[in-house]
């Protein structure tokens, strides 16, 4: 398998603080990693700097064998808008646009704006009934849907996704978590932050970090594919189809995925 | 279909009118000074004229004379008439002096048109009725109190006309008037008693003439009279012009200066609202950004949305300000306006002219900021 993401001696410092200390990771084409660790220990930051949203402060990254290190500002965004989709634990969905709008939005500023794509996005997180209505009209784990959907629809080679269940409760915690396992079904590569062994345990490889440094980094056997796990997830399923009949086709879908 | 340019329009659309209160603010700023700038510029444009009719109240600001030593002819003063536009005039009063004497007394009779000495001296202060039948006679103030010429009693003025014929005639005394000036020592009648009395006609020694003109208009005007009709010479009342132009000066002045002062403070309301507006939706911006938008792309959307702003906002001011204007001149002057509809493209140019001068520092914030901060969730 061809990495999709290289970082060499990654380090970031912000005035005195050392965020990241030589960071070495190879990320292959089609990972789901799960990177933890304790609060300031630079999870964050290193979600930025492959997100393109921060630079290091030495070290490279070579993303789809781009050094990253050689772009401009603009060159940056660029890689932003193709490459990365981004998941959020606080949404980040604008307030006054509809949940179809917020998804056209990353269309917009990717390409072209594309209403029945991005109600098929909606529609593959189980929203297509609710892509009228804006954010504060959605629950908590609604709008996690709609920032996935908005984080998935220009096909990003990297999803990142930071603490995505941070806010949800249980039952919307197993939907996303549902959501990422038909992703990485499809092969994208997944970087997924989590304080939660529970759902780093969705990963096939964790990382854990540490005062800014690499302080674990190991194989793991994705819980999903135990099939005790497959039959409750069913039963849950079911509950949540009692609730939210609209949902029926979408739960389904993800039920055969995984 | 949604295109991208229809999603554009969309986003500014829906981020003003889903978003009302923000709106709002600016747009009542906005508003409000363009209402003021219409308002003004129009009270500007209409000063002039509304305040030329109020200053004719101080009295004629043209004099015509003759340029020789003999005396005008009313044929004169009716041909000079035709000089100047009929919409112009307040009032042309001819005047005719005298010398004449009652029981041996010398006093100077002063023949005119009453109901144009109404017009053009409002400030004539009259104590009985003004002379409408022939031999009705006013005296000054100075006169009805230091001799037996009283209101209500019957005097007989006789003298000598050019061809030293001698005349006579009985008056009526109707009413006294005070002017504060030499007028107090005359006696009036009306122009065709004094023709009928000297048995002289057709010539008058001035005419007071009160037009709503500006200095620079009247000037213009003495020189047509003059190469119009020989004999005849038009002159300045330079206290009552050149007061009027400096009054008139100073007032346009003091509003283009309040017109500045309101355009300065919705520049300050707009600066101020989009830059809480910038920092409300940081995060907004910087996950625009996140999503790959080019930091000067997301600064051309706020300015859009100022400039949204601008024009709206110009529009409804400039109908208020037709509106505003028009109050004011009817309570000011008690009379309506002319709406000049073309200052409301120009009122609604200027707004977007101060709202894009005021969105330069908040745009030029949203364009700073920082789309790492998605993330990281301050
Ligand atoms: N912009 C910044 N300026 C200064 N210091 C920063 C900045 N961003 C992060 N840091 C510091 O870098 C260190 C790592 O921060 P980071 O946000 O990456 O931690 P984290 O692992 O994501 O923590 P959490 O689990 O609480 O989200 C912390 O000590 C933090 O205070
Ligand atoms: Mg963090």
């Amino acid at each position: 398998m061809s990495a999709i993401l290289e970082i060499q001696n990654v380090s970031k410092i912000y005035g005195g603080v050392k965020a990241l200390q030589n960071i070495q990771l190879l990320v292959p084409q089609g990972q789901w990693l799960a990177v933890m660790g304790p609060s300031g220990s630079g999870k964050t930051t290193l979600m930025n700097i492959i997100g393109c949203l921060d630079t290091p402060t030495s070290g490279r990254v070579i993303m789809d064998g781009l050094d990253l290190g050689s772009l401009s500002h603009s060159g940056l965004t660029a890689i932003r808008r193709e490459s990365i989709g981004l998941i959020f634990q606080e949404f980040h969905l604008i307030s006054y646009l509809t949940a179809l709008e917020n998804v056209m939005v990353a269309q917009y500023y990717h390409s072209l704006v594309d209403e029945n794509e991005a109600l098929e996005a909606l529609a593959g997180v189980g929203l297509k009934e609710r892509a009228k209505h804006l954010p504060r009209q959605l629950s908590g784990g609604e709008q996690q849907r709609v920032c996935i959907a908005r984080a998935l629809i220009n096909h990003p080679k990297v999803i990142l996704a930071d603490e995505p269940t941070g806010n949800l409760d249980e039952t919307n915690e197993r939907l996303v978590m549902f959501i990422l396992h038909r992703l990485h079904k499809q092969g994208s590569t997944i970087i997924m932050v989590t304080h939660a062994p529970d759902v780093a345990a969705h990963a096939e490889r964790i990382i854990v970090l540490e005062h800014g440094r690499l302080a674990s980094d190991r194989e793991n056997n994705p819980v999903v594919s135990q099939p005790s796990e497959q039959k409750s997830a069913d039963s849950r399923a079911e509950e949540l189809n009692q609730n939210q009949k609209s949902e029926e086709s979408f739960l389904a879908g993800t039920m055969a995925a995984v | 279909m949604i295109t991208n340019r229809s999603f554009r329009l969309r986003l500014t659309f829906w981020s003003l009118s889903r978003r009302r209160s923000r709106l709002l603010v600016a747009l009542t700023g906005v508003t409000a000074g363009a209402t003021v700038l219409l308002g003004l510029l129009t009270l500007c444009y209409d000063l002039p004229r509304q305040l030329g009719r109020e200053f004719r109240a101080y009295g004629a600001n043209l004099v015509l004379v003759a340029s020789g030593t003999g005396r005008l002819t009313v044929s004169d003063i009716q041909k000079a008439q035709a000089l100047w536009p009929e919409n112009k005039t307040v009032g042309v009063t001819p005047f005719r002096y005298e010398s004449v004497r009652n029981r041996l007394r010398p006093y100077t009779a002063v023949g005119t048109d009453f109901e144009q000495v109404r017009k053009t001296s409002p400030f004539w202060h009259l104590t009985g009725k003004w002379p409408e039948e022939p031999g009705e006679l006013l005296v000054g103030a100075d006169i009805a109190e230091n001799t037996d010429l009283k209101p209500d009693s019957f005097v007989t003025l006789d003298g000598r006309n050019k061809k030293q014929e001698r005349y006579e005639k009985d008056f009526r005394i109707v009413g006294t008037l005070a002017t504060g000036g030499p007028e107090d020592g005359f006696l009036f009648m009306t122009l065709s008693d004094l023709e009928q009395m000297t048995g002289e006609t057709g010539e008058a020694d001035l005419a007071e003439v009160s037009l709503t003109m500006d200095e620079a208009a009247l000037s213009a005007l003495t020189g047509i009279i003059k190469s119009s009709i020989s004999g005849l010479e038009g002159r300045l009342v330079t206290k009552v012009t050149y007061s009027e132009t400096a009054v008139l000066s100073k007032l346009t002045y003091l509003v283009y200066l309040v017109t500045l002062v309101v355009l300065a403070l919705t520049m300050i309301c707009v600066t101020t609202t989009m830059m809480t507006v910038v920092l409300e939706r940081r995060k907004e911006i910087g996950l625009k950004k996140a999503l790959g938008a080019e930091s000067s792309r997301v600064g051309r959307e706020f300015l859009a949305e100022g400039l949204l702003i601008g024009v709206l906002g110009g529009l409804l001011g400039s109908l208020g300000g037709l509106l505003f204007s028009r109050i004011i001149t009817i309570s000011v002057f008690g009379r309506a306006l002319m709406p000049q509809f073309y200052l409301i493209p120009v009122t609604v140019l200027v707004m977007v002219l101060v709202t894009i001068v005021a969105c330069r520092a908040p745009v030029k914030k949203a364009v700073a900021v920082d789309p790492a901060l998605v993330l990281r969730g301050e």
